[in-house]
């Protein structure tokens, strides 16, 4: 019980850094991005290759999982970020599609439909992490969730939150102020990638083996419920949102009644999660934290008198 | 002439297969396009609306089924089984815009995208849990022993999706054209508040453009079903495809959701025999087209490019 | 040599003609005032100058050097400001904040040229003094508008006069040489119409070129040097306030045709 309990949280956390990354896309930039479960696939991806075929070591794959992740981040952002609103997101989709497409397709690499199997835990301290040591990994990876949540805070405090926030609010008046929209967008969405994909990385490394069937479509979207529903353009409403989706998806297993519910439940939740904040709390549970950059900026400019 | 080294006799067998369908995608593209028209915005459960159509449909037609009445009962309860499809779907489409749609008319964009994306998930897996996530199979109402045409082989029903697609859009062209709800239609999409005031009725034109839009999806549902299998995801893909076809032909525009239903059908299929793309990559194709037109013509072919006022 | 001009610029929208093969001449320190009925091609011509719309042919030439295909967040920087018809203000910013992000580009450190987005998120001691003179600058437009007291309200709860002021104030902090103001006193009572026309006079004595779209005659006729009438997108006539209230097709243009 104990170990299934660690188990939930070691989820909890790698989808909480993923959310956090998405959550900086469509929460803080206001770009609907249907494609993290791609991003985390790549990352995750990239590290089961490198630790198998190549036989690195696990950290300094999880660094090349974030940079590919978000390289690709580039490659996708490039075109589509000119696109409005609803076309983004479908490209954006079509995009996760074609990424599974290509795992799935891809056998000489990525094994094709059979996943790859026999990746080496991390080492750390001289040994070697499986994924019995839950207790190592629940520290090592919200030791990563803390890491993600002050470096997001960081950019939204910094004069680059300012900029996102008002490309969210009105990107032509943003244009017109002399901001680059196209540069900021694209940073967000490729900030937003590297961290997913250093949240699939950790899921490689945890699971110790990789399937293409498990970053679809529904992936990205409880990845979208969890920034939803703890409130869109808040870092800590996410981690909760995530807290919030994984305890309820493994509700059913931790309460021993998975036999008799179906898993369709769970997805129909997930829907009804979307619909129901969106008509009676668009601002989800927590809600956004509007900062005042002006009482920021004078904290942050006070030593400068020194 | 012999285009890419591949026999006449084949290349019409390739130009039918994808101009079939090319028609399945045209019939679907017509609701994203419609409700795009009035609403701007996605209607990102029409695929699950498709389904839940076909599903009516299916069960119609199995309640009824009895080859021991003979071929004219058989495609009598058919051509039922599709008008009851129609009715399902239209009544589904116009009742989930009013209770997930309507509310979040003044929302931000973001919302009723992401109310629309939660309203298919749902759909999808009520129906995995009732039907069951085994596909099912329509049996043909009529002989579909393929017929030999130029030296390449056509199914009835091959032929009964181009003429039903033909038909269908025929009329959703004249009717839109020709009559005066369809004209009303046209205000509503151009000008909502104008339209407004000059005394059109706009809820009930958005109910009509779901329920005209969701009944075509659900007759290519049916479609689908007879050429391949029925199930719970069964509009996922062929709602995606379909999305593209519409964005390709210019979303908002109804001829274009013809011609890039028509296009990307045929692109599909001769991206697989001329580019030798496997079989598996085959979704790839459309979405590089999506990625493609958004580069290089966003507003779609048909279209006139038109920057958001400022 | 004019600050601004134009060349042949036209905008096509479909079939139909916004802007047709436009030639304007703004010289500096002027006030140049654009009038003409509603759909005369006003506020087209305008984006397609501050490049937020596209001309279909012309140009446009800025300090001697063609922007026609610059995007808008470099014309901005290259020294052209505006304010939008329907103002469109950062609504759930502070009134601060909105000031703030006008001045967002204008870094006056070299060093800061490279790395820009990790530099910011470092928070490096030059980015502060960057965020200083932002900060100082930020202040010094909210006084020139006397908004110092509202500067922590959210734009969207100014009254509509207090909103025009803050576009203004916003666009005033990215330095602009000249600005362009979309019917600066559309909504406002004749007092405010009185206090923005003092306004833009003070915004041209500090240097600043003005350009602006009015249907207020009087505003119109009272500050500008000089007047270019609009119609179906042609250019009917310019000059001075006088010599444009006299002239024949601007009169026939905004009372119809007497004659018949």
């Amino acid at each position: 019980m104990l170990n299934f309990i660690l188990l939930i949280f070691i989820y909890i956390g790698i989808y909480a850094i993923a959310a956090m990354g998405l959550n900086l896309i469509v929460g803080y930039t206001g770009l609907l991005s249907l494609c993290q479960a791609g991003f985390l696939a790549i990352g995750a991806y990239t590290t089961a290759v490198l630790m198998t075929t190549f036989h690195m070591g696990f950290w300094e794959s999880m660094i090349i999982s974030g940079f590919i992740a978000s390289l690709f981040g580039i490659l996708i952002g490039i075109p589509t970020l000119r696109l409005k609103g609803d076309y983004l997101a479908i490209a954006t989709l079509g995009f996760g599609e074609i990424v599974r497409n290509v795992i799935l397709n891809w056998d000489s690499v990525t094994k094709g439909p059979m996943g790859i199997n026999g990746i080496p835990g991390p080492s750390i301290f001289g040994t070697t992490l499986s994924s019995m040591d839950k207790p190592a990994w629940i520290v090592i990876i919200w030791i990563f969730v803390a890491a993600t949540y002050y470096f997001i805070r960081r950019i939204i405090r910094s004069r680059v939150g300012r900029a996102l926030e008002a490309i969210r609010e009105d990107e032509i008046a943003a244009s017109s102020m002399g901001i680059n929209t196209a540069k900021y967008k694209i940073g967000a969405f490729t900030t937003g990638a590297f961290l997913a994909g250093i949240a699939g990385s950790l899921f490689a490394a945890f699971n110790q083996s990789v399937a293409p069937l498990t970053f679809d479509f529904m992936m990205s979207i409880m990845i979208l419920c969890m920034a939803v529903l703890g409130g869109l353009g808040n870092s800590f409403a996410t981690i909760v949102g995530a807290v919030i989706i994984v305890l309820a998806s493994e509700l059913p297993r931790l309460m021993g009644i998975s036999h008799i519910i179906p898993p369709q439940l769970n997805q129909i939740l997930f829907g009804l999660i979307l619909v129901l904040m969106m008509i009676y709390r668009p601002q989800g549970i927590i809600g956004r934290i509007k900062l005042n950059y002006a009482k920021i900026v004078k904290e942050e400019i006070s030593d400068l008198e020194k | 002439m012999n285009l890419f080294n591949i026999p006449s006799n084949e290349l019409l067998q390739h130009l039918i297969n994808g101009l079939t369908l090319g028609a399945i995608y045209s019939l679907i593209a017509l609701g994203y396009t419609m409700v795009y028209g009035i609403l701007k915005f996605i209607n990102f459960a029409h695929g699950e609306i498709l389904m839940a159509g076909t599903y009516a449909g299916y069960y119609f037609y199995y309640f009824l089924y009895d080859p021991s009445k003979g071929a004219a009962y058989t495609i009598g309860i058919f051509i039922a089984a599709l008008v009851i499809a129609m009715i399902a779907s239209a009544i589904l489409g116009v009742v989930i815009e009013k209770v997930a749609y309507k509310p979040l008319r003044k929302a931000p964009r973001l919302a009723p995208l992401l109310s629309a994306i939660g309203v298919s998930i749902i759909l999808a897996n009520l129906a995995a849990l009732f039907f069951g996530t085994k596909s099912k199979k329509f049996e043909y109402p009529f002989n579909n022993s393929s017929m030999d045409i130029g030296g390449s082989s056509i199914t009835p029903n091959q032929l009964m999706i181009l003429a039903v697609g033909l038909i269908m859009m025929a009329g959703l062209k004249l009717f839109v054209d020709r009559t005066r709800l369809g004209k009303a239609m046209r205000a509503t999409s151009q000008n909502q508040p104008v339209a407004a005031l000059m005394g059109i009725n706009v809820n009930l034109i958005i109910s009509l453009t779901f329920a005209i839009g969701s009944a075509l999806a659900a007759v290519a549902g049916v479609l689908i079903a007879l050429e391949y299998k029925v199930y719970p995801t069964m509009g996922t893909m062929a709602g995606l495809k379909a999305f593209i076809a519409a964005v390709v032909g210019g979303i908002g525009n109804i001829s274009g959701a013809m011609l890039g239903g028509i296009i990307l059908g045929l692109l599909e299929t001769f991206g697989v025999v001329i580019l030798g793309i496997p079989q598996g990559l085959k979704d790839t194709i459309a979405f590089s087209v999506l990625i493609l037109i958004l580069l290089l013509r966003p507003s779609g072919i048909l279209m006139k490019n038109i920057r958001e006022k400022v | 040599m004019p600050l601004l001009y134009t060349q042949n610029l036209r905008r096509e929208f479909g079939g139909v003609i916004a802007v047709a093969d436009v030639d304007i001449e703004i010289f500096k320190d002027s006030i140049t005032g654009l009038i003409g009925p509603n759909g005369a091609g006003k506020t087209t011509l305008f984006n397609t100058i501050t490049g937020l719309d596209f001309p279909t042919s012309g140009h446009v030439f800025f300090k001697g050097e063609d922007i026609t295909e610059l995007p808008a967040y470099k014309i901005t920087r290259s020294g052209i400001a505006r304010t939008f018809q329907n103002i469109r203000l950062f609504k759930d910013m502070t009134v601060f904040e909105n000031v703030m992000i006008g001045r967002h580009f204008r870094g006056n450190n070299p060093k800061i040229v490279k790395n820009k987005f990790l530099n910011f998120i470092l928070g490096r001691i030059y980015v502060k003094k960057e965020e200083k003179d932002i900060y100082e600058n930020s202040i010094k437009w909210l006084n020139f508008f006397n908004l110092l007291d509202m500067r922590d309200e959210y734009a969207k709860n100014l009254p509509y006069g207090k909103q025009r002021e803050l576009e203004i104030a916003r666009a005033l902090a990215t330095e602009p040489e000249i600005l362009f103001l979309d019917e600066p006193a559309a909504g406002m009572n004749p007092q405010e119409t009185d206090s923005l026309m003092k306004t833009i006079k003070r915004i041209r004595d500090l240097g600043i070129t003005v350009v602006l779209i009015e249907h207020d005659m009087k505003l119109v006729m009272n500050i500008c040097d000089k007047i270019i009438v609009l119609n179906y997108g042609k250019k009917i006539a310019e000059g001075t306030p006088s010599q444009v209230q006299n002239n024949k097709d601007v009169i026939e243009a905004y009372l119809g045709k007497t004659d018949d």
